[in-house]
C-alpha cells in the first residue's frame, strides 16, 4: 500500500510532552518538514531555548544545544561562525526571546549573523506556570498580574517583528501564526523562504509565529485558537516586515 | 623561535593562535582590551573568526556554542566582566565542553579598580556559577608562563572535556617581556566525534544542559566529579623555590609570587631559611607540594593581592590552620618587596 501520509523523519519517535491545543507540536512539525524537503536535516544544527520547547533536541532529528534562557541566538552565532555551510536554527519563546534575551536576539539580527529564528509568541510564560510575558496582551491575565496586564503598572508589550525590521541586519522577517489550516500552510512557507535565505547566506531570518497557550491561558484548545485569531493576531499583525529578496527584485 | 618583547595581553592572543585557536568572542574591559584588539586584527589572517558580542553573558554564550561545535575556543575579559560570564562557564562545565578563558584579573568587588589584583580566586577555584563543578585553574606568573599556560590550557581542556581559566592579573596583562612561542600537544586526544556538525548520514549529536529527572542529575554530577578525581590526581603543577633546607614557607601565585621571590632574597641574605610553593595550578590545588614538605615547615607565609582568599586551601592542604600568616594587600595595590620582607622578619622572629 502507498503511503500518502507520515510523520518526518526529521522528527524522533519520542512522545512530545506538550499541552492539548499548544502550538509548538505544529511549528516543530513544519520545521521538519521543511528541513526534510529540502533534504537539510542533516545539515541542520538546532539551538533550543529555555522554556516549554526546551526539550525540542529530543523531539528533532537532527544536532541541537540546549541553550541558556535567551541567549540562544549568541550560541547559535558560536555555532555558525564555526560550520558557516550548515543551517543554525534557534527556536525560542517569548520569555526566552522578548525578555531575558532581548540583547541576544537584536544584536544576533543587528550583526546579520547569517541563522534562522523560529520565535513563538503566546504571550505567556508556559513552562514556570502562566506568569507575565513581555508579549502579554493588555488586559491579559498572568499569575504576576492576577486582574489582567495593565500597561501603567506592568509595561507595554514588545512587537518583535516591527522592532528587528527598523535593523539593516535582518534579510527576512515574517509573522505567520498556526490558528487556521491556511496559516499552518502559511507558516511552513515562511520557514520554508528563510531557510531558503539562510542557505544562499543573505542575512538574519526570523519568523514569528503567534500561538496559543490553552493552559496557562485557561482556555479549551478550540477557545484558545479563537483567543489567537480574535486578540492576538489584531496587536501582532501577521505578514512579512521585511524581504531583502523582494527589495532586490524591485 | 626567537625571543620576541610582546605586552601580556597580545602575548596571550598571539599564544592561543599558536595553539591552533581561530575562534575568540570577548567584550572590551580595561586592562585585557589589547586581547581583543590583537586578535581582531591577528584571527583574520589566520582564517579565523573575530566576534565583538554585544556582552559578555553573549560572549560566554557563543564560546559555548563554538565549543560545542567543535572548535578551540577563546574569550578574554577582567574581573566584573568574568563575574557576568558565570551563567555560560556553568553551562559549559556541565556539558563538559572545552573552553579556554582568561581573567585578567583587576581589583573587585563590583566595579573596582582597574589595578591589577588577585581577589578572583574565589570565583575562579571555588566556581562562581551554580551548581557543583570545577574548572580548571592556571596561575602564571610571567608573560611567558602565560603563553604556556594558555596553549596548555587548550590541551587539558581538549583531554578532559571542561573549561579552563588562565587566571593572571592586569599586571602580567600589560607589562611587556620576552617571549618565545614552541607550542607541542603534550596529550593524546581523541577527535570530537561528538561535536554539533550536523549528523550527514550518522546519528545525531546533542549538547544537553537540562537533566530534569533527579537520579539522572545525580549521575550526571557524579560523571563529572569522576573526572575531576583524575584531574586531581594528575594536574596538580607548582614551582618549588629554595624548599630544600626551607624551614618558612612562603605560598603565593602569580603577580604576587614576582614580588614574593625578590623578598625571599633579602630574607635569605639575612640568614633566614625560607623558600617558596608556588602553585601553578589553584584548581587543582597542589597538596602534593604540601604532602612533600610540611614536615620541615613551622610556617607558612601566604601572600595575595586580596584578603586572603587562598588561605582556606593552604590550611586544607597542610592540615593545620594555625601554621598559617597571612599578608595581603587589596583593590588594586600591588604589594612592594619591603613590606614582604617586613612581614617574613615578624613572622620567623625579628632580625637575625
Amino acid at each position: 500500500m502507498a503511503v500518502i501520509f507520515q510523520k518526518p523523519k526529521a522528527l524522533t519517535d519520542v512522545k512530545l510532552h506538550y499541552c492539548p491545543g499548544c502550538a509548538h507540536g505544529i511549528v516543530h512539525r513544519l520545521l521538519a518538514e521543511v528541513l526534510e524537503e529540502m533534504n537539510d536535516d542533516k545539515n541542520a544544527i538546532a539551538a533550543v531555548p529555555v522554556g516549554c520547547a526546551v526539550f525540542a533536541n529530543k523531539y528533532f532529528n537532527f544536532d541541537a544545544i540546549q541553550c541558556a534562557h535567551g541567549r540562544a541566538p549568541a550560541t547559535a552565532t558560536g555555532i555558525k561562525r564555526v560550520h558557516p555551510n550548515k543551517l543554525v536554527v534557534t527556536y525560542q519563546g517569548d520569555g526566552d526571546l522578548a525578555s531575558i534575551g532581548t540583547a541576544e536576539i537584536v544584536h544576533a539580527a543587528a550583526r546579520g549573523e547569517k541563522i534562522t529564528t523560529i520565535f513563538i509568541n503566546n504571550g505567556i510564560y508556559g513552562m514556570t506556570g502562566g506568569q507575565m510575558a513581555p508579549t502579554t496582551l493588555p488586559g491579559m491575565k498572568a499569575t504576576t498580574a492576577k486582574s489582567g496586564r495593565d500597561p501603567k503598572i506592568n509595561g507595554n508589550p514588545i512587537r518583535v517583528c516591527e522592532m528587528l525590521s527598523t535593523l539593516d541586519g535582518p534579510a527576512y522577517i515574517e509573522r505567520v501564526s498556526v490558528a487556521t489550516p491556511a496559516q499552518v500552510t502559511q507558516a511552513k512557507k515562511a520557514i520554508r523562504k528563510a531557510l531558503e535565505i539562510q542557505k544562499q547566506g543573505l542575512g538574519f531570518t526570523f519568523i514569528e509565529v503567534v500561538s496559543s497557550c490553552p493552559t496557562n491561558w485557561g482556555l479549551t484548545p478550540v477557545k484558545a485558537m479563537e483567543f489567537v485569531r480574535e486578540k492576538m493576531i489584531p496587536y501582532y499583525p501577521l505578514g512579512v516586515y521585511k524581504d531583502i529578496t523582494a527589495e532586490e527584485g524591485k | 623561535m626567537a625571543k620576541v618583547l610582546m605586552k601580556g595581553n597580545e602575548a596571550v592572543g598571539k599564544a592561543a593562535i599558536e595553539a591552533g585557536c581561530r575562534y575568540f568572542f570577548g567584550y572590551p574591559i580595561t586592562p585585557q582590551s589589547e586581547v581583543p584588539e590583537y586578535l581582531s586584527s591577528e584571527l583574520p589572517k589566520v582564517g579565523g573568526v573575530f566576534v565583538q558580542a554585544e556582552s559578555e553573558v553573549a560572549a560566554i554564550n557563543m564560546v559555548y556554542g563554538a565549543a560545542g561545535a567543535g572548535a578551540r575556543v577563546l574569550t578574554s575579559s577582567s574581573s566584573p566582566g568574568i563575574a557576568l560570564k558565570q551563567e555560560g562557564i556553568g553551562y559549559i562545565s556541565n556539558a563538559g565542553l572545552p573552553a579556554v578563558i582568561i581573567n585578567m584579573m583587576r581589583g573587585g568587588p563590583g566595579l573596582g579598580t582597574i589595578q591589577p589584583g588577585q581577589a578572583d580566586y574565589n570565583m575562579a577555584v571555588k566556581g562562581g556559577s551554580n551548581g557543583d563543578y570545577h574548572d580548571i585553574v592556571l596561575a602564571p606568573a610571567s608573560v611567558q608562563e602565560a603563553v604556556n599556560m594558555v596553549m596548555e590550557a587548550f590541551d587539558l581542556a581538549d583531554y578532559y572535556g571542561t573549561p579552563v581559566i588562565v587566571l593572571a592579573d592586569g599586571l602580567i596583562g600589560q607589562m611587556m617581556e620576552p617571549v618565545e612561542f614552541n607550542y607541542v600537544c603534550k596529550k593524546e586526544l581523541s577527535p570530537k566525534t561528538w561535536a554539533l556538525t550536523g549528523k550527514g548520514d550518522g546519528e545525531k549529536h546533542m549538547v544537553e544542559n537540562l537533566v530534569i529527572e533527579a537520579s539522572e542529575c545525580e549521575a550526571w554530577n557524579q560523571k563529572h566529579f569522576e573526572k575531576y578525581a583524575k584531574i586531581e590526581a594528575n594536574e596538580q603543577a607548582w614551582e618549588e623555590y629554595l624548599m630544600d633546607d626551607a624551614e618558612y614557607a612562603f605560598v603565593s601565585y602569580g603577580t604576587s609570587s614576582r614580588i614574593v621571590r625578590t623578598a625571599i632574597s633579602y630574607l635569605r641574605d639575612a640568614g633566614y631559611k625560607v623558600g617558596m610553593i608556588r602553585p601553578k595550578t589553584l584548581w587543582p590545588f597542589p597538596v602534593k607540594a604540601f604532602d612533600k614538605w610540611d614536615k620541615n615547615i613551622k610556617k607558612y607565609l601566604d601572600v595575595e593581592m586580596s584578603m586572603g582568599q587562598m588561605v582556606q586551601d593552604v590550611a586544607y592542604a597542610c592540615n593545620d590552620k594555625n601554621k598559617i600568616e597571612f599578608y595581603g594587600r587589596t583593590g588594586g595595590i600591588v604589594p612592594a618587596v619591603d613590606e614582604i620582607v617586613e612581614f617574613g622578619k615578624k613572622v620567623m622572629g625579628g632580625d637575625k
